[in-house]
């Protein structure tokens, strides 16, 4: 057997083994108990890959060949700068901030596929209408992915504070993706013999690479920060989407399975985002939501009946039952570690402690859920909001911590209101119910919240540390007046 | 024999559906309290889009292939190690509280 048919060989074996760990290590993922053997497994079959590839250069004809040996030098080089940076950057990101890293590290996915379109465009690897067309989607897809998931990453960076929207948009934009495609389709008819003077063909790619970055930048602009979980799964998917179609060009059957395999993820929970808000994916990413335009809501009946932390902490000791809803806000005040040193002290007391989760609760699916884990919630007492809603009506207290849309049952009766329909959380069928609030403004979806007006409900304001501590105390010369 | 993998368009739409398929099953099966690990993991699976780049820039016979292949491997490469780093980190932080009963999950319908 010649020496570059071997090399074929191993590296063929070796990425069937990749695409098999891969889908075993995300299989693995269905229990907290197992999945982090199932990153593991997954990273095994990622470092075999990208060291057999190095066999690649045993397989190296034509003009490249003289480039070989600087080629594999620049290969450890882009692996260990790309790796060691992103390395080192995810040591270190807060977990609240992960939502931003994974659009980052998305987008460099996405980046990395519309390179790849780049190179066999200008070599010329791409022959044929199927595989050019594939290509030129797959770069599209590619680069969408990329400069889009810049933009989700600046706004959840709140590098960009507000949703840019102007008259039109939806038009432009829509000018914009006609533009992609037809210089894709130019491109097309160019390599099936069509001539044009103008313009070279390396120029016409770079052009069709400009157009797709810009259509992700202007799909992202005026999207609401309230929509980011949806938007950062669909990039998600996306790039899955690229990462498949190339493989697709370059013959390489493990970047199509795996990319195919998060293609398919990432709809999915795509899907589910959507749907716990209540909105198509279309709705989304078309219209404004959460914007200046939503106007205040109607008028409230009852009145805000504010209460204190220390009050609040003593009838929870006295509770059988204790729900808490937690939301963004008690990660931005970053008092889940609190929150857990409270709970605690109410175990401690025969109190029945659970976590209700939102979909929603966060910035992309499941991150409430993380940010308790670091806190050290242990995974058995958080559940999803199928799983708790029935049991609202045999809990003594529910406690509402800088959540807010989630738990407003406006949702479910005022047709009017913009959130109605979304599934919530019923804390408003908890005997009581305390909510811990910075100060008496709007939800994310600038919305009032009909729950803080209800006669079983007093409000709790202040800083979610400060009241999380407040509540500590309180208990705490409980214990010390009864010893 | 060659080794070399020919794919011709139908069985490159077979893999993608057979892939696809199986992804949304498996990806079915994750609970929604691992739904931030599952995107980073699955974030990371699809930094296999390196192997691709390290393939370009390898065969890169020119300057600007050599360029843009490089960029190809630098953000696959970016996108492999922060993905399995903040994966990694976020999985070992689920703790049971070490108590009998999951109820979170559906165990074995016999010890039920």
């Amino acid at each position: 057997m010649t020496l570059p048919n071997l090399a074929l060989l191993i590296i063929g074996t070796v990425d069937l083994l990749a695409a098999f760990l891969f889908m075993y290590g995300l299989k693995r993922m269905s229990s907290p108990v197992t999945a982090p053997s199932g990153i593991r497994v997954a990273g095994i079959g990622m470092l075999a890959a990208v060291l057999a590839s190095f066999l690649y250069g045993l397989d190296v004809t034509g003009t490249a060949r003289q480039f070989l040996m600087m080629n594999m030098g620049l290969c450890v080089l882009a692996l260990v700068l790309g790796g060691g940076v992103a390395w080192l950057a995810g040591r270190s990101v807060p977990m609240t901030a992960m939502p931003q890293m994974v659009a980052l590290y998305n987008g460099a996915g996405g980046g990395a596929a519309a390179a790849i379109a780049g190179t066999e465009l200008l070599a010329g690897h791409a022959a044929g209408v199927t595989a050019l067309v594939v290509t030129l989607v797959g770069a599209m897809i590619g680069c969408v992915s990329l400069s889009g998931s810049l933009i989700a990453w600046a706004k959840l960076q709140e590098v960009l504070k507000q949703p840019l929207r102007f008259i039109g948009q939806l038009y432009v934009n829509l000018l914009i993706l006609l533009a992609t495609v037809a210089v894709g389709a130019f491109l097309v008819y160019l390599s099936e013999g069509g001539t044009w003077n103008f313009l070279t063909v390396p120029d016409i790619i770079a052009i069709f690479f400009g157009c797709a970055l810009l259509y992700g930048i202007a799909m992202t602009l005026p999207i609401g920060g309230a929509d980011m979980p949806v938007v950062i799964s669909i990039y998600n998917a996306a790039t899955g989407l690229a990462v498949g179609l190339e493989g697709f060009v370059l013959g390489n059957p493990a970047l199509m399975i795996a990319g195919m395999v998060v293609g398919a993820a990432g709809t999915l929970l795509t899907l589910l985002m959507a749907r716990a808000m209540n909105r198509s994916v279309s709705n989304v990413i078309f219209t404004n939501f959460g914007g200046p335009t939503v106007k205040s809501h109607g008028h409230m009946k009852g009145s805000l009946k504010p209460a204190a932390a220390a009050d609040a902490a003593i009838f929870m000791h006295y509770a059988k039952s204790v729900v808490i809803v937690p939301g963004y806000g008690l990660a931005a005040a970053q008092a889940q570690q609190k929150l857990y040193d409270f709970v605690k002290q109410l175990q401690s007391s025969g109190v029945d402690v659970k976590f209700a989760i939102h979909p929603v609760a966060g910035r992309m699916p499941g991150q409430m859920d993380v940010l308790l884990a670091e806190a050290g919630v242990p995974y058995d007492l958080i559940f999803q909001l199928d799983d708790i809603n029935d049991q609202f009506a045999t809990t003594d207290v529910a406690l509402v911590i800088g959540a807010n849309d989630v738990v407003n049952p406006a949702a479910r009766t005022d047709k009017s209101s913009p959130i109605y329909g979304m599934p919530i959380l019923d804390a408003d069928k908890a005997r009581h119910c305390y909510c811990v609030k910075r100060g008496q403004g709007k939800g994310y979806a600038g919305i009032m919240n009909a729950l803080f007006f209800e006669p079983n409900t007093n409000m709790i304001y202040g800083d979610a540390n400060a009241v999380l501590g407040e509540m500590i105390e309180a208990v705490k010369g409980l214990g010390k007046a009864a010893a | 024999m060659s080794f070399a993998i020919h794919l011709s368009g139908f069985i490159g739409v077979y893999i993608f559906m057979l892939a696809a398929f199986a992804g949304w099953v498996i990806i079915g099966g994750v609970p929604a309290i691992l739904h931030t690990p599952l995107m980073s993991g699955s974030n990371f699976v699809h930094g296999i889009v390196v192997v691709g780049g390290m393939f370009a820039l390898i065969n890169a016979g020119s300057l600007q292939e050599q360029t843009i292949g490089f960029f190809a491997v630098l953000l696959g490469a970016g996108n492999v190690a922060g993905g399995y780093t903040v994966t990694n980190r976020m999985l070992v932080m689920f703790q049971t509280s070490g108590k009998t009963q999951h109820h979170a999950r559906p165990k074995h319908p016999k010890s039920v």
